[in-house]
């Protein structure tokens, strides 16, 4: 039966009869905003998946933008203009996010777009953003190695997230050996490459390192916690630092829990876990392991308090969870307008001029900045699990007076990228080889 | 340890979250586990906790030295379970001031599973105490290496270097057996997540295995039907949270008939108003079935949201126990002994019913049965329910694993039709034989290639076997094959 399958699949007219349908159930869904607008109107792109895999996390940013925009209109706009959304799915399918830009600026005529989460669906629509001069904000930690004229990145680099992480591991925990655990793709693997020479950098051995990927939500954990186990029990502290991402995570949570790992025992700092993952799961037998990002629900500010407050009343649940790159979006949001403002004008090429300096409140207490390089300065936090599925902050101290880390487009621990600079206010350049002292390293 | 009597109520508090610190007045307080205040410097009943208290946070250091505290403090509990797991961290923390208490505990102790753990615990101290004689630190190991466990290895393993050599020996040897030991049963654990991984593809293709294998009808929606099952579950877990929270741990034993119905009366839906057009059109079938999972999918979305949904164990479902050296987790067990219940219960049907002997005499020769005065048609529709019903029974089993999301069954329908084309379509038995295969053979190659590699592994393995068998395992002879 399934040898006729392939070449059920393979058969032109129903392939494309498929096709028709299946993209006509996408644009019914797509087009459920106003299409018509008035010329004293500003439109911005939404880029988040609404459907497929993705759809779980990217659903959010989609509401917390509308949610923006929207308070940005009841104080009457940016110069003067009203500023409209515009939402297209691009479904978790990664070519199709290049098409769904590339129809936001061309047909649209967005004068900037907020979206994308997974690296894959940012690098395919690097392309469409350089060729059409557009700007995006890219609200999500990723493995940095990069740096466009045309993208703004408000998540955290490496050196933002997995390496202070990883220090506090070392420091706080007295941790010696390592399990770098990770879904297979681009993210995990840079990530653990950078981890990887940072730990050796810090004499840690070749053998007391694990490295482990899976396949993207993978379910079945058993093997591989039994093989953490069993790693973890050669007489030295050791800890998990997870690049799992998604879905995967609830079942590898559940597993642990279910065999007794506990965070006294080995601890399991993650960078994919928040708030919204946690919302799905039973986190008691979860307390203690930990988690790295640059804000928490938890962390009680003025401006996080009345931002959740906003959310709860916006979404109208009073049970939503806030998130990291929720804020992130916040911070390229009121950047983008501090910009617009600056420049006195919607025209990408000045907007883009006058990014780099602004500087805007963040949510946890301190003041970003966005840097030449395009990513922004930012807190790192380390967070435990709680009961309740939130987290408590372990480090710093005092949360709302925490350093603030600049981004680091290119590691310092990678060969290849420990030389490149980035730098578009006076290099114009993205990838400057200090040594050789040109334009165009590696990457772009 | 002081001595003091609010020592423990205090420890125990603060690692249960329920110690309460007031920075207006610099009082501590405890809140009891039966909501009574009590001021913790004096043991005094408070009436209500200040509002500017809070509860004292922890981190794992401190966690970590609570647990060694409460392990001296409660070795002389009453109740032996706590004994037992206070032993258990003192042989982790292995503290030389735990000594005495151990002693003292071991003294009086009747108990034997206790008594064994209280014996590990106390060699444990020994091994590290700097002034014990060699004798007694050899005797130790001994004790310790006839525990045998990975915690014991840790134990060994973390021995300081500057021990004198007859011991350094004699733990080095201690630790060589407890790894040859360790690795037969490694054998024995990739045998047991083999069963576990098969029972889960067996609950996600056992539906299938009617509806395609024996209606051969290429059903894509078969995962939506898990996912159906799985949001009936959360459903009903919710209904029960407010309204009867007592009932909680009944809520799969509810589930469990309910996701049937639901998940088998979309399916005759399905049936009645899409896949009877369809018969023998193999090609739209497979399109129709796949618009419609995308339907059923972005329906959920919209209806439940596109996050996770928390499905939560029941009691007797969380938590493992040790069988040997191998954790065997609670969950994992009864899915399995449902799986097979699943199994033969739906076997029993085809055999013993008369609805399952109408679905064999359909499926073999459907004229023949029609002219015998069987209403094809309606066996068709009750077909296709059991199939979809017993999917969505499935995901009842599969919420307490994996996430319940929109995206629940697009993980499922590839393994789905892997195992019942491997098995051979058209026969259950092929189904159970190739899913339990299927599954030891992934849990054996995934220790040596990694889950990435070893998945790639398997379906190299199944594309291999397909071209020299292509009807599967178990194929179906006779005049059957060709209707």
């Amino acid at each position: 039966m399934i040898t006729s399958l392939g070449s059920l699949l393979a058969a032109p007219l129903s392939r494309r009869k498929w096709l028709a349908a299946a993209s006509g159930l996408f644009l019914g869904l797509a087009t459920l905003g106003p299409a018509s607008a008035a010329d004293d109107t500003i439109k911005i792109g939404i880029l988040h998946s609404l459907s497929g895999t993705m759809a779980i996390s990217e659903t959010t940013l989609k509401d917390v933008m509308l949610m923006l925009i929207d308070e940005q209109n009841k104080k009457g706009g940016v110069l003067g203009k009203k500023l409209e959304a515009v939402v297209v799915d691009p479904a978790s399918n990664w070519p199709l996010f290049a098409e769904k830009a590339r129809e936001l600026i061309t047909k649209d005529k967005v004068s900037v777009v907020f979206g994308c989460w997974t690296s894959v669906s940012r690098k395919s629509v690097l392309p469409v953003f350089k060729e059409l001069d557009s700007i995006l904000f890219y609200p999500v930690q990723y493995e940095g190695e990069e740096s466009e004229r045309n993208v703004f990145y408000t998540g955290a680099a490496p050196n933002q997230q997995a390496i202070p992480a990883v220090d506090y591991l070392m420091k706080e925990e007295k941790v010696k050996r390592w399990v770098l655990a990770g879904t297979d793709y681009v993210y995990p693997r840079t990530t653990n490459k950078i981890l990887e020479a940072y730990l050796k950098s810090k004499g840690v051995s070749q053998d007391d390192i694990m490295i482990n990927y899976t396949p993207f939500g993978h379910s079945d954990w058993q093997t591989i916690v039994s093989d953490i186990k069993k790693f973890g029990s050669a007489g030295k502290k050791t800890a998990v630092v997870s690049t799992i991402n998604g879905d995967a995570n609830v079942p590898f949570y559940k597993e642990l829990g279910n065999q007794g790992i506990k965070a006294t025992d080995i601890p399991v700092v993650a960078f994919s876990v928040g708030e919204e993952e946690l919302a799905g799961i039973d986190t008691k037998p979860l307390v203690g392991h930990l988690a790295a990002w640059n804000y928490f629900e938890s962390i009680k500010t003025p401006a996080n308090t009345a931002f959740i407050k906003e959310w709860h009343a916006f979404t109208k649940n009073p049970k939503r969870t806030t998130n990291d790159p929720m804020e992130a979006h916040y911070i390229g949001f009121h950047m983008w307008v501090k910009a617009v403002e600056k420049a006195k004008s919607f025209d990408p090429d000045k907007v883009i001029e006058a990014l780099p300096g602004i500087k805007q409140a963040n949510l946890t207490g301190g003041i970003s900045e966005m840097l030449p390089n395009h990513h922004i300065t930012k807190p790192v936090f380390i967070g435990e699990i709680q009961g309740d599925g939130q987290f408590n902050v372990v480090s710093p101290d005092d949360p709302t007076k925490a350093k603030l880390v600049p981004g680091d487009a290119w590691s310092d621990y990678l060969e290849g990228s420990k030389d490149l600079e980035a730098d578009w206010v006076t290099l114009k350049c993205g990838n400057y080889n200090k040594v050789t002292k040109k334009c165009g390293g590696q990457g772009s | 340890m002081s001595g003091n009597p609010l020592a423990y109520p205090i420890i125990s508090a603060l690692k249960d979250g329920r110690l309460y610190a007031d920075d207006d007045s610099k009082k501590v307080f405890i809140k009891g586990t039966d909501g009574k205040v009590v001021d913790a410097s004096n043991g005094q009943a408070v009436a209500t906790l200040p509002d500017s208290a809070s509860a004292v946070r922890l981190n794992n250091r401190l966690r970590r030295t609570i647990d060694a505290a409460l392990g001296s403090l409660t070795l002389l509990s009453p109740d032996a379970s706590v004994r037992i797991q206070a032993a258990q961290s003192v042989f982790k923390s292995h503290e030389e001031s735990s000594l005495a208490p151990l002693d003292a505990a071991l003294k009086n102790e009747t108990n034997d599973t206790a008594r064994k753990a209280l014996t590990g615990a106390r060699a444990a101290v020994v091994l590290f105490k700097a002034d014990a004689s060699e004798a007694d630190k050899l005797d130790a190991i001994a004790t310790i290496r006839a525990r045998g466990d990975q915690e014991a290895l840790a134990l060994l393993s973390g021995l300081p270097g500057d021990a004198p050599p007859a011991v350094a020996r004699a733990a080095t040897a201690a630790m060589a057996s407890i790894k040859g030991n360790l690795a037969l049963w490694s054998t024995v654990q990739n045998a047991w997540y083999g069963l576990s991984l098969g029972s889960v593809l067996l609950l996600a293709a056992i539906g299938l295995a009617i509806t395609f294998g024996v209606m051969g009808v290429i059903n894509m929606a078969h995962g939506e039907m898990v996912m159906v099952g799985a949001y009936t579950t959360f459903v009903v877990q919710e209904t029960i949270r407010t309204s009867y929270p007592a009932a909680f741990d009944y809520s799969l034993l509810i589930a469990v008939p309910l996701a049937f119905v639901v998940a088998g009366a979309i399916g005759v839906l399905i049936e009645r108003t899409i896949i009877r057009f369809l018969y023998g059109r193999p090609l739209e079938t497979l399109l129709a079935t796949w618009g419609l999972s995308l339907i059923l999918q972005q329906a959920v979305r919209t209806i439940f949201g596109p996050n996770n949904r928390e499905v939560g164990n029941p009691s007797w479902m969380s938590g493992a126990f040790d069988l040997g050296h191998i954790t065997i987790t609670y969950n994992r067990l009864w899915i399995l002994c449902f799986a097979l219940a699943v199994f033969i219960i739906l076997l029993a049907m085809l055999r013993f019913t008369r609805l399952g002997l109408e679905m064999r005499a359909v499926t073999q020769n459907r004229r023949m049965a029609a002219s015998m005065g069987i209403a094809t048609s309606r066996v068709d529709a009750l077909t296709f329910g059991l199939g979809s019903g017993i999917a969505g029974i499935a995901g009842v089993a599969l919420s307490q694993i994996d996430n319940v999301s929109p995206n629940l069954g697009q993980s499922y329908i590839i393994d789905s039709f892997m195992v019942v084309v491997f098995g051979g379509v058209g026969n259950l038995w092929g189904t159970l034989v190739g899913a339990f295969t299927l599954g030891i053979a992934n849990k054996f190659l995934e220790p040596a290639a990694g889950a990435v590699l070893g998945k790639i592994a398997i379906l190299v393995l199944i594309i291999l076997f397909i071209q020299k068998r292509p009807r599967g395992l178990f194929a179906l002879k006779g005049r059957a094959v060709d209707a």
